[in-house]
């Protein structure tokens, strides 16, 4: 199957067959920043912001979407020009191997844009969806902190 | 924390790859795209203890888009262990690719090879297999009876000559003690026997199981593997595929996550027996389920301690008896179970007559295998609940009491000598231990000698507290190795290769430091590389805590050559005795004379001016010791005696590690395993079926936290430092792991007086044992 989805601010044909997960279709097409670590909607290794929402990408079939928005971590910041949450991951110390980040980094993002200054435990609930191993979540908590912060000062 | 004397040591850098990370631009090695790339989907039995009569894979193979069918019948039968460690290994061989033998739900029968996932998975489907079904075996404790089924036969031995006995299922065996129990049991005015088991669980690396295979233009076969051994990948494949090393290059890219798990190597020769086949890239994912049921786990060991003691708290004898499933497998189960001994008794080192016995046994269970604390989570979890039971009965504070026991810095353990890595050991002494500190901080956080003891009710609710301490080493002595190499660039960069094996911890970071540290240099200047068996000098890998201790070292001496050929040249150039010349920030100068030359002139001067060289170095370390780090964890529960639900309020970690080079860094992994560890003791299990099959092989039935459920967590890096280490430091990547479980169980006890044996801590349980108690009083 064939469809046009705008991705990280791009239209982007994608090709794909009927039963594709979103999480397949956008690896396959090099979004290789969206990462699958269960595939069952438990880990949110794979989440993207689908029009404005977090979302996890295994969950949704592509071909249930048309023209939709799709940003995933490499749409919200890249190596050159970080986003100011990005940063902030990696100046708390909050990557070990880096594989949950992308997801931790969309899942904070659709928190900041929703509520710009989170409490503590509204950091840990706008989490939930997203598993870490590596680092106990300390200082990706304290990463979102910094980053609400620094948005803040910004503004 | 920072120390004056360094520039690069104890500071907090970032994480060097951690942007490209955050930003998704780094690789794991499902992100590389191959074309025209084969994939695989493994079949797996469904019993538990069966032989296969036949493989019907004719329906798959008519498939269109299926292009190969692997199974015993057309692979190389080659007896090897997966377990992934150095020449030779301690684990017994005792497995094939492919066996005609099943020996447990999820073993491994036949792999089908297709033009797509979706295909493969369709195919798979198709293959038919019948069975001849045998009684199989699911209690560790009757594997050594006679009449027990055998699940290995004669042929399977050990490389190294150790312990080994497949006619009584006994995958491992150690026996070790000294001084005289008769005498200690005689000393003795009060023997405590109990028994304590330590559960199956699972690594949970985010990143799943990985391997991508191909030929590269001159034919030589590139591995792209997630593991946390790349050298030994390179080995074990050559070996078990008929390959030769020369024609077999392992990179290994950005992890996500070991803890262990990654150190077995279970696809790395699949992939590669595909692409030598079909001279065709392979890629192999497993599946979330996959990695539970069918990869590596923590051996369950069962420990009953026995010990004598004086009214006085003297021990007067200990005796440990291990008996570690190792399921249908022998990974490591030598290794750890050595480790559920060595790593835990040493701890206390008065004890005049001990013995350890230990028995690794066959199942038709899950597989175990390397586990982040690596058998010290399990012995650690009878010994510290022991402990404060020996408190309890002799009216002493558990603190006190630790501190009072502890093996201390300038002291030895005979154990260390006595028992090594499957193997007698080395000797070796404590040089530095802030056990002492470490407690003291965890009491002080936890609020110890306001809150213990005092039951501190609210409603049905009571609050109690639990502490409990380990050590673990840095590296096995005598064995590990590490090597590093670095090259100056024109600019004073340096390029920094190294086998070392970052799979998240950091490694990459903190080598470039200790580099950056010797040199006088930026970390920025500090170019890494890691882990690729073509371009990166030996290492043994990721696993027993070594890297920072070995490869560390390795780093320090290979950077401490450049430091001496960058003196070297700029002696000549500046025409100073080398003597005279001292480096400050990349530049080498004599503060006599004030004639100094930067890196750039330097390096220049070496490539284009006179007696032109590269300034380059290789230098490689192993060790003679293991010098334990040191961990005091303490936690407040709150336990609902209405349903027995246990709430963790707070967890506080106090960690030796000798000198911190990234305290942030070691922060993090004390945090990580703390994390691992409390859910290892709240939620996490494995599940089976009557028939041996793991039920609950998901996210969704095997829990661990997300960041919503966690408690207040405090980590502290206590000054210290290690005379052997370079620039101090010792290991801080397992230690964490080991206390959580214990000290929950002791503060459970603190609050409502029921003693847990095993874990995980799940209101059923409590509420079992508070009504179990109930009704004995
Ligand atoms: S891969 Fe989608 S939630 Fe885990
Ligand atoms: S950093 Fe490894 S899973 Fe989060």
């Amino acid at each position: 199957m064939k469809r046009t989805l705008n991705i990280n601010r791009k239209d982007i044909e994608l090709r794909f067959d009927p039963a594709e997960s979103l999480l397949h279709t956008l690896r396959n097409h090099g979004y290789t920043e969206v990462k699958s670590g269960c595939e069952e909607g438990e880990c949110g290794a794979c989440l993207v912001l689908l029009n404005g929402k977090a979302v996890n990408s295994c969950l949704i079939f592509t071909s249930s979407l048309n023209g939709d928005r799709i940003l995933t971590a490499a749409g919200i910041g890249t190596l050159h020009e970080p986003h100011v949450i990005q940063q902030a991951f990696v100046d708390c110390g909050a990557v070990q191997c880096g594989f949950c980040t992308p997801g931790m980094v969309i899942a904070s993002y659709a928190l900041l844009q929703e509520n710009p200054e989170p409490t503590e435990a509204e950091v840990r609930r706008a989490l939930s969806g997203n598993l870490c191993r590596c680092t106990g979540y300390v200082k990706i908590v304290e990463a979102v902190l910094c980053a609400a912060e620094r948005l803040k000062s910004e503004r | 924390m920072m120390n004056k004397k360094y520039s690069s040591i104890g500071k907090d850098e970032k994480k060097i790859d951690a942007l490209a990370l955050a930003t998704g631009s780094r690789r794991f090695v499902d992100d590389f795209e191959l074309k025209h790339c084969l994939h695989c989907k493994l079949i797996y039995s469904p019993h538990a203890f069966a032989e296969i009569l036949e493989i019907d894979d004719s329906a798959a193979r008519a498939m269109g888009g299926v292009v190969d069918v692997l199974s015993y019948k057309n692979t190389p039968q080659i007896l090897h262990t997966s377990a992934g460690q150095g020449f030779p290994e301690p684990s017994p061989y005792d497995q094939y690719l492919f066996d005609k033998t099943v020996r447990f739900v999820g073993d491994r029968v036949a792999m089908l090879v297709a033009e797509s996932p979706v295909i493969a998975e369709a195919a798979a489907k198709k293959i038919k297999v019948r069975y001849r079904l045998r009684e199989p075996l699911f209690d560790p404790e009757k594997a050594m009876d006679a009449d027990a089924p055998k699940l290995h036969g004669a042929e399977c031995y050990t490389p190294i000559g150790a312990s080994y006995d497949p006619q009584r299922n006994l995958a491992a065996e150690v026996d070790l003690g000294f001084g005289d129990l008769k005498q200690g049991e005689s000393d003795a005015d009060l023997i405590i026997d109990k028994t304590y088991r330590a559960h199956y669980g699972s690594h949970c690396a985010i990143e799943p199981h990985s391997v991508k295979t191909y030929f590269d233009e001159e034919g030589r076969l590139v591995i792209l593997a997630s593991t946390q051994v790349p050298f030994h990948v390179r080995r074990i494949v050559s070996r078990v595929c008929e390959f030769p090393i020369a024609k077999i290059r392992v990179i290994k890219p950005r992890i996500g996550g070991g803890f262990g798990g990654k150190q077995e190597v279970l696809l790395e020769p699949l992939a590669a027996l595909v692409t030598l086949r079909h001279k065709r890239p392979a890629r192999i994912v497993l599946s979330r389920e996959e990695v539970f049921q069918n990869s590596r786990t923590r051996h369950p060991v069962r420990v009953r301690l026995r010990t004598g003691v004086k009214k006085d708290g003297r021990i007067t004898f200990l005796e440990m008896d291990s008996l570690l499933n190792s399921g249908a497998y022998g990974s490591h189960a030598l290794t750890v179970l050595s480790n559920c001994g060595s790593k835990v008794l040493p701890l206390l080192n008065k004890i005049d007559h001990l013995h350890f016995l230990g028995r690794s046994v066959y199942t038709n269970l899950p597989v175990g295998g390397a586990y982040r604390g690596y058998g010290a989570t399990q012995g650690y979890f009878a010994l510290n609940q022991h402990l404060d039971i020996l408190c309890r009965e002799l009216d002493l504070d558990l603190p006190e009491y630790l501190k009072k026991n502890h093996i201390r810095e300038g002291e030895t353990s005979r154990v260390f000598e006595a028992l090594g890595e499957g193997k007698t050991g080395v000797r070796q002494y404590v040089n530095s231990c802030k056990l002492d500190e470490c407690i003291d901080i965890c009491t002080r956080e936890i609020g110890w000698y306001e809150k213990h003891g005092k039951r501190i009710r609210q409603d049905d609710k009571v609050r109690g507290v639990g502490l409990a301490v380990a050590m673990q080493g840095s590296g096995i002595p005598l064995v590990d190795m590490g090597a590093a190499s670095i090259k100056m660039n024109e600019d004073g960069s340096f390029n920094l290769d190294i086998g070392a094996t970052d799979i998240g911890t950091g490694s990459d970071t903190i080598l470039a430091q200790i580099a950056a540290e010797v040199l006088n240099v930026d970390l920025a200047a500090m170019i890494v590389l890691s882990s690729d068996t073509d371009r990166t000098p030996f290492d043994v890998g990721a696993y027993a805590s070594s890297t920072t201790y070995v490869s560390g070292r390795a780093v320090r001496k290979c950077a401490e050559k450049i430091r001496d050929q960058i003196i070297a040249v700029a002696a000549e150039m500046l025409d100073v005795p080398a003597g005279k010349l001292q480096l400050a920030h990349a530049t080498a100068e004599d503060p006599e004379s004030g004639k100094r030359a930067d890196y750039p002139e330097i390096c220049r001067y070496a490539m284009y001016t006179a007696n032109q060289f590269q300034i380059h170095a290789v230098a490689s370390e192993f060790v003679e010791e293991s010098p334990p780090p040191f961990l005091a964890q303490t936690v407040e529960v709150e336990v609902d005696t209405r349903t027995g639900a246990v709430k963790l309020l707070k967890l506080v970690s106090a960690v030796d590690c000798g000198q911190a080079i990234n305290p942030r860094l070691a922060e993090g992994q004390i945090e990580g395993a703390a994390v691992n560890g409390i859910s290892y003791a709240m939620t996490e299990e494995y599940l089976f079926s009557p028939n041996g099959s793991m039920i609950n092989k998901n996210f969704k039935n095997y829990k661990i936290p997300t960041a919503a459920d966690l408690p207040e967590i405090k980590t502290f890096v206590v000054p210290s430092h290690e005379p052997s280490g370079p620039f101090g430091a010792k290991s801080a990547g397992e230690i964490g792991i080991n206390c959580p479980m214990p000290a929950i169980a002791n503060a459970i006890f603190d609050a409502v007086g029921i003693r847990l044996f095993e874990a995980p801590f799940t209101p059923e349980k409590v509420y079992k044992a508070m009504f179990a108690q109930k009704d004995s009083q």
